[in-house]
This record gives structure tokens, sequence and C-alpha cells, in this order.
């Protein structure tokens, strides 16, 4: 790989634009797919250039056969992203368990008292109400979306945000009970069933977790598990 | 959808990007194709400087160092490879894959 190669790969990952690098492993040449622009050593017929741009669009990293050979395709997609609805205790376990997973965190909440920096070192947290932070987030569907404050003045305006958008992972933390209470308010809301059926809740993997960290593992792995669509946990 | 969450926990080009920067001589390997049980997935990558010291990896630990071989091997000339690892239950506990899957690596200097 050339040192320039290098540089516009970085540049284009730091400002999250999602590229693809085409490498012939035979000679080594490489095309970097940065939007419309093509650069690098490595000409690329049409059709390698239509199997680079579906590699993409499919986030998928793998050989593809061009012309006069096999091209390696390697996708750099923006990271995952998980918004976490509360800045609670639950939520101080699972802001570095999903960083360390490959997500960019966001913690929203609207009460200054939990929303603090010193809860949540190295963690974006914002004040914004959930409607406001993501109409500004704009998840798509490399977004995960978790509640986790009960309230239903907090977790309700995020949860239609939520099912407005393509987020993979949708999931609200409160028991049973609670649970179909704020279903009835999101049916009530205009939601119907299918949009409401892809909210998981009571939220995480039963797996008997107690703790906020057991209860953030369970979490994870829900959405690790929905991410490779392995079906509903 | 899981694309390159390979690489995500570990930045690995931005470890290439600081070894290049201090002057370091630098290998990429990439896992480019799988079969079977292989441990880790195709874009996982392992970078190596020219001392041996690596960061990332491309199986579980079985063929990490025959992959730094070859990836010093990369920084002195400069030439490219594409390295196969097809290991049957046999040869398992030589160089290869304990779970029987096999990969394909490809090792480039960079810069």
């Amino acid at each position: 790989m050339k040192r320039g190669v290098l540089d516009r790969l970085q540049a284009a990952r730091a400002a999250k634009r999602p590229v693809a690098l085409a490498t012939d492993v035979k000679t080594g040449a490489q095309a970097l797919l940065d939007g419309k622009d093509v650069s690098g050593d490595l000409a690329l017929s049409s059709a390698a250039l239509a199997a680079v741009k579906k590699a993409l669009a499919d986030d998928k990293s793998g050989m593809a056969e061009a012309e006069g050979g096999t091209v390696f395709v390697q996708v750099f997609n923006p990271p995952l992203r998980m918004v976490v609805v509360g800045a609670v205790h639950i939520a101080q376990a699972l802001a570095p368990m999903a960083a360390l997973t490959g997500y960019e965190v966001v913690i929203v909440d609207p009460r200054r008292a939990f929303a603090t920096d010193a809860r949540f070192p190295n963690t974006e947290v914002t004040t914004e109400w959930p409607d406001d932070a993501l109409a500004r987030l704009k998840p798509n569907r490399r977004t995960a979306i978790v509640t986790l404050t009960h309230d239903p003045k907090i977790d309700d305006p995020a949860l239609q945000a939520a099912l407005k958008s393509d987020a993979f992972y949708v999931a609200a933390l409160g028991s049973k009970k609670t649970h179909a209470a704020r279903l009835s308010r999101l049916k009530e809301a205009g939601f119907d069933d299918a949009a409401v059926g892809r909210i998981h809740g009571p939220a995480g993997l039963s797996i008997g977790a107690k703790s906020p960290a057991e209860i953030a593992l369970s979490i994870m792995g829900q959405a690790t598990q929905i991410l490779h669509g392995q079906g509903a946990g | 959808m899981a694309g390159n969450d390979a690489l995500s926990h570990e930045d690995i080009l931005g470890a290439v990007d600081a070894w290049l920067k201090s002057g370091k001589d630098v290998a990429l390997a990439t896992v480019v194709t799988t079969w079977g049980s292989s441990p880790r997935p195709v874009g996982s990558q392992l970078a190596v400087d020219q001392t041996g010291a690596m960061i990332g990896s491309v199986s579980g630990g079985c063929i990490e160092g025959a992959v730094v071989q070859e990836a010093l091997a990369a920084i002195k000339d400069g030439k490219p490879r594409l390295l196969d690892f097809g290991i049957s239950n046999e040869q398992a506990w030589e160089v290869g894959l304990a779970c029987g899957g096999k990969v394909q690596v490809y090792v480039e200097r960079v810069g």
C-alpha cells in the first residue's frame, strides 16, 4: 500500500465517508473508491468498478472476479453507533462495553444531574431532548438506539424517533408491565403493531442479568445478535 | 451488515500511520478469503513493524508467527504476498488453525 493511498483512506475514515479499497493481490496495485472519485495505480474496468460499488453498498469485503484477475475489495464503513437515552447507572456500564465492541456512543439525557462528563469519561454526552438529539444524529441502519430512563417523558419521544428511522436495533428497558404500557401509548400515538414490534422490550437477552454491568452485557449481546441477523432474542 | 467490524475495536490503520510517521518500516496483513470455521472474518488485519512488533490479528493466534515472518520479508523486498493456510486436523498442531478452517492472507509493505 502506497503512502498516498493510506493517507486518502485515513482522511476518508476520519471524515466518516464510506470508502472501498480494491487490491490486485498479484501485483499489489490498488484503487480507492471514495464517493465518485477513484484514485490509485490499479485501473478498474467498468465491471470491476461495479463490483467494488456493490461490495460497498452491501458492506461486504471479499474477493471479486474482474478482467485480468481477482481483486480483493475491502469496505471501510463508518463505525456503528449506539444512542443511549438515559445517563443512568446501566449506561455507565453500557457505554464502555459498546465502545469496546466498536460502536461510537452518544448518551442523551436532558437531566443535567445525570448527564455529566464525570460520569461518562471519553463519551459524547448531550443534554438535548431525545427527539432533538435524534433529529440531529440521523440514525440509520448502522445505528442502535436504547432507552434506559423508564420515564415516558424521555423514553417515548426517543422511541418515536427511533421507529421512524432505519435503526437496526431499538430496545427499551423496563419490566414487561412497563413495556406493555409503553406499547399502548405508542399505538395511541399512531404506531402500528409492526412498528412497535421492532422494539426489544424488556431490553436485552434473557440471561438472568441483575447488576448494571450484567444488564449492559445482555443488551450488548442482543444488539450483536440482531446486527448479525441471528433473529429475535 | 457485519462489514468491517473486524477493525473496529483497534484502529490498525491508525497504528500503521503512527508507525510510519515515527520512521518505522511497516507491513500489513489482511484476511482476504476464509473457508469453514476460520476464527477471524475477511478484512481482519495485522500490522507488523520491522522489529516484528504487531497489532491486530488474522487468526486466533495460530498463524500470526508465520505471517509475521512473511511480513518481515515483504518489508525487505517490497513484494506483496498471498499466503494460504489450509490445514487438515493432523497438521493443526503445526502452523495452522486448530479449528480446521482455512484462510488466505494478503501481505503488503506500506509506504
